[in-house]
Formats: structure tokens, C-alpha cells, sequence
């Protein structure tokens, strides 16, 4: 999908796109020529029609995690069943916040060591040392990680 | 007259969600993750309680006990069996090197179901607005069949058993995610509504060019506990018929064998391959089927 600034007859850019957490999303355009910015908004039926498609408004920096959605999606969670290795973990050169590794320990076990993964790589591709809770926002605005 | 907007293709750049980019790269994952398997079997039936998912099972397995690489992919989201009568009773699967690594029956079939996934007797359910659950949940559910295509290490297969859902949707979507599938193997009862399914889904894969490499009649008569005489379970030659009608080879009868039955819900297919009447003709559907498709 593409945004026209129709005063301006100019295609406006990805600007950002967040995530409040309550089912919708939010994704902001600019105008190159203006400045003007806009905001799509999407209710949660449509948020989660293109989350089950598997596709991210805006596109995504990362490669998809194996089977993200299944995991992501199934009620209840999937059970214990997927054991994650923790890749991220000592000797990666990123270190975590107090606040969070609480956030983190607040994510399911299953899931844990792939978001964490993510994090991590996140910190290291913007040369961030430590991954605080702002980071993790800004890390779920930038990559499009609804849920994490 | 002049439009009043440019028209999407009339803005030169690329937009930055490149939503059919991100569909097509999906795609991709999915031939990269099936290209080291040779030969991919989808296991349809059109109409459900036909016997598919055991005769799906007892075919990876007499397949693997011919000392082939066979995988068996459970696609019934919502009824999944195919590791229970496999033996596999679940267990936490290994996520390594970005992929799961697929459950491993005491034969040696890798297998991927749902059903490892969901705690025990738990239905699916999706997370979402319910009341417009029809919307994405069909959606959601194709999402999950390609992750189990291409997220699970499937490795170097030389056989990968696609057990389909009843219906033709989930077979439609497989040959949309896979197309070089090798073929599918419809399964009937020799007569009644499960034939005309599966006539139903034989005619629209033939129409949707879905190679078809034969018919399996399931349920095809039982031997008398009294005189050991074989007899009909169902009228009709609801195999043959099919065969005939589209062209297809009828790749064995399979009789009903009360024993098999026992097995499979024990989760014991080498045990029902080598002692069932079932398992005779597995074996022999089995054969008909490699010199069907390794001839080729």
C-alpha cells in the first residue's frame, strides 16, 4: 500500500509505526515535499487480519522466527513444548537492565529465549550496550513486534 | 476525464511494507526448507472418518522401514492424530539453528503435528477478535501449515507424507505453498458419500493441474472371525470406479482389520504393518506406490 499527499501529489514515506498494545496499530506517513505527517490506525480485526497473514505494515528488519505465528497466536500459548535455546546470552556484549530482564522474565518461557535473541541483536546492530525497557520499545516500534 | 490521484502504479517507488515481497519471500522459505526432499505425498480424502491419517501413518512407516528418509506432516490443525498413532507422545521439541527439530517415532519417521504443540486434549484456539474470527482465523490457519512446511528441520528426505484435513482447501493451499508436489494420494470407502468426496477432490485437483499419482479404497471388506472368508464392509467398488473415472491407478484395497485399529490407537505401526491383514496391504499399496512415483 502506498500514501499520497494529494495537495503535494507526492507519495509520502514509512515514518513509524507502534503498537499500543490493546489490539491496535498505528502507522505514521510523511510527506517529503510538506512535512505533513499522517496516521493509519487499525482496529483490531483488521491489526490481526494482517498479522495472520505474516506480513508487517512497513516491513520488518528481521527474519521471521521459527514458527512465530504458531507461537505467537495459539491461546493458551503452546504449552512447553518448544525448548529455545538462549542464544543471547553471557558473552554477547550486550548487557540488560535490571527493569529489563524483568520485562523479559515477564515474556512466556517458550518464547523467551527467541525474543530475547532479538533484543539482543537489535543492541548490537545500533551499538547499544545496555538493553533497557526503552530500548525494548524502541526495538518493537522499529522491527514491528506486536506482542513482545 | 483526469483522475483526481495518481494510481498506486503511477507512484514510482517501491512502498516499504512491500506487502507482495514479504508474501514471496514466505514462499521462498518454504521451497528453501523442501528443496533437499525428493518426493512429496499428500494424503487427501475429500470427506472425513474415510481412515486417512492412519493409512497416512502406516504409509510413512512402511516406507521408512524400507530403509528410506520419510517425513510425516500432520496438516489437521484441529484434529490431529498422525504422532499418537505414530507413538509420539509428545515431549518439548528443540529449537535449533532457526528451525524445530520435528519428533522422531521409534521407526524413525520425522513427524510434525499440532498436536505436539497444544497441551494434552486442548483444542486450538487462536488469540484475536472472536466475533470476527472468520475474517483471519482461515487465514492464521494457512499461516501455521507453511510454518510447519518451512520452519520444522525436515533435513534430506527422500519421502515427506503430507496428512491433509477432510475437505479440498488445505490440499489447494499445500500445492499453492509446494508447487512441486510430487502428487496426492486420494482415499475413499469403497462406497457412499466418501466416494463421491473423493471424487469431488479428485476432480479439482485434476482441474487445478495437481498431479494425482492414484486411489487407495480403505475399509475394503474383512476377513470373517468365523471362517477367516473375506467379506464387504460396504458395497460398491468405490476404488476401481474412481480409478477408472479419472484415469488414476488404484494403488491398493486396504481391508479393515480390527486388530490394526487397536494398533494404531496404541500407536504401534510397525506392530500393525507386520501382524494386520491392514498392514499386508499397506505394504503392498506401499510398493505400488514407489514403482508409481521412483519410476517416474
Amino acid at each position: 500500500m502506498k500514501f499520497l499527499c494529494v495537495p503535494c501529489d507526492e507519495q509520502m514515506e514509512f515514518e513509524e509505526r507502534s503498537i499500543p498494545g490493546d489490539g491496535t496499530l498505528a502507522a505514521a506517513f510523511r510527506c517529503p515535499a510538506c512535512d505533513h505527517v499522517m496516521a493509519m490506525l487499525t482496529n483490531p480485526m483488521e491489526t490481526r487480519l494482517v498479522s495472520s497473514l505474516g506480513v508487517s505494515i512497513g516491513g520488518t528488519q528481521v527474519p521471521e522466527q521459527p514458527l512465530e505465528g504458531v507461537r505467537r497466536a495459539v491461546a493458551g500459548g503452546t504449552s512447553d513444548l518448544l525448548e529455545e535455546p538462549l542464544a543471547a546470552g553471557p558473552g554477547t556484549g550486550v548487557r540488560w537492565s535490571v527493569d529489563a530482564v524483568e520485562r523479559l522474565a515477564a515474556v512466556p518461557r517458550f518464547v523467551r529465549g527467541m525474543v530475547k535473541k532479538i533484543y539482543t541483536e537489535y543492541a548490537k546492530e545500533n551499538g547499544i550496550d545496555e538493553i533497557t525497557p526503552a530500548v525494548m520499545d524502541r526495538a518493537r516500534s522499529d522491527l514491528g513486534l506486536e506482542e513482545m | 476525464m483526469k483522475r483526481p490521484y495518481r494510481t498506486y502504479a503511477e507512484l514510482g517507488r517501491a512502498d516499504r511494507s512491500d506487502l507482495p515481497g514479504q508474501i514471496a519471500a514466505q514462499q521462498a522459505r518454504v521451497a528453501e526448507r523442501l528443496a533437499a526432499v525428493d518426493r512429496i505425498i499428500a494424503v487427501v480424502s475429500g470427506k472425513g472418518g474415510v481412515g486417512k491419517t492412519l493409512l497416512a501413518s502406516a504409509l510413512a512407516t512402511a516406507l521408512r522401514t524400507e530403509d528410506r528418509e520419510v517425513g510425516l506432516l500432520d496438516a489437521d490443525l484441529h484434529s490431529p492424530t498422525a504422532a499418537r498413532m505414530c507413538g509420539v507422545d509428545g515431549g518439548p521439541l528443540a529449537v535449533a539453528e532457526g528451525a524445530v527439530r520435528p519428533a522422531v517415532d521409534r521407526a524413525g519417521v520425522a513427524i510434525m503435528s499440532m498436536e505436539l504443540l497444544l497441551p494434552e486434549g486442548a483444542p486450538l484456539a487462536w488469540k484475536g477478535p472472536q466475533a470476527a474470527g472468520f475474517a483471519w482465523e482461515g487465514a492464521e490457519e494457512r499461516r501455521a501449515l507453511r510454518e510447519f512446511l518451512a520452519d520444522v528441520a525436515w533435513g534430506p528426505l527422500d519421502w515427506l507424507i503430507i496428512d491433509l484435513p477432510p475437505g479440498t482447501r488445505a490440499m489447494i493451499d499445500v500445492f499453492q505453498l509446494v508447487p512441486e508436489l510430487t502428487g496426492l494420494v486420494a482415499v475413499t470407502l469403497p462406497a457412499g458419500a466418501a466416494r463421491v468426496s473423493a471424487g469431488r477432490a479428485l476432480s479439482l485437483a485434476q482441474r487445478r493441474g495437481i498431479p494425482v499419482i492414484g486411489v487407495v479404497e480403505n475399509m475394503a471388506g474383512y476377513a470373517c472371525p468365523g471362517c477367516g472368508e473375506p467379506r464387504a464392509l460396504f458395497p460398491g467398488d468405490g476404488g476401481g470406479e474412481l480409478a477408472a473415472a479419472h484415469e488414476i491407478p488404484l494403488l491398493g484395497r486396504i481391508p479393515f482389520d480390527p486388530r490394526a485399529a487397536a494398533l494404531a490407537d496404541r500407536g504401534d505401526m510397525p506392530g500393525l504393518l507386520s501382524g494386520t491383514e491392514t498392514g499386508l496391504a499397506v505394504r503392498a499399496t506401499v510398493a505400488r506406490l514407489v514403482s508409481e512415483v521412483e519410476g517416474r
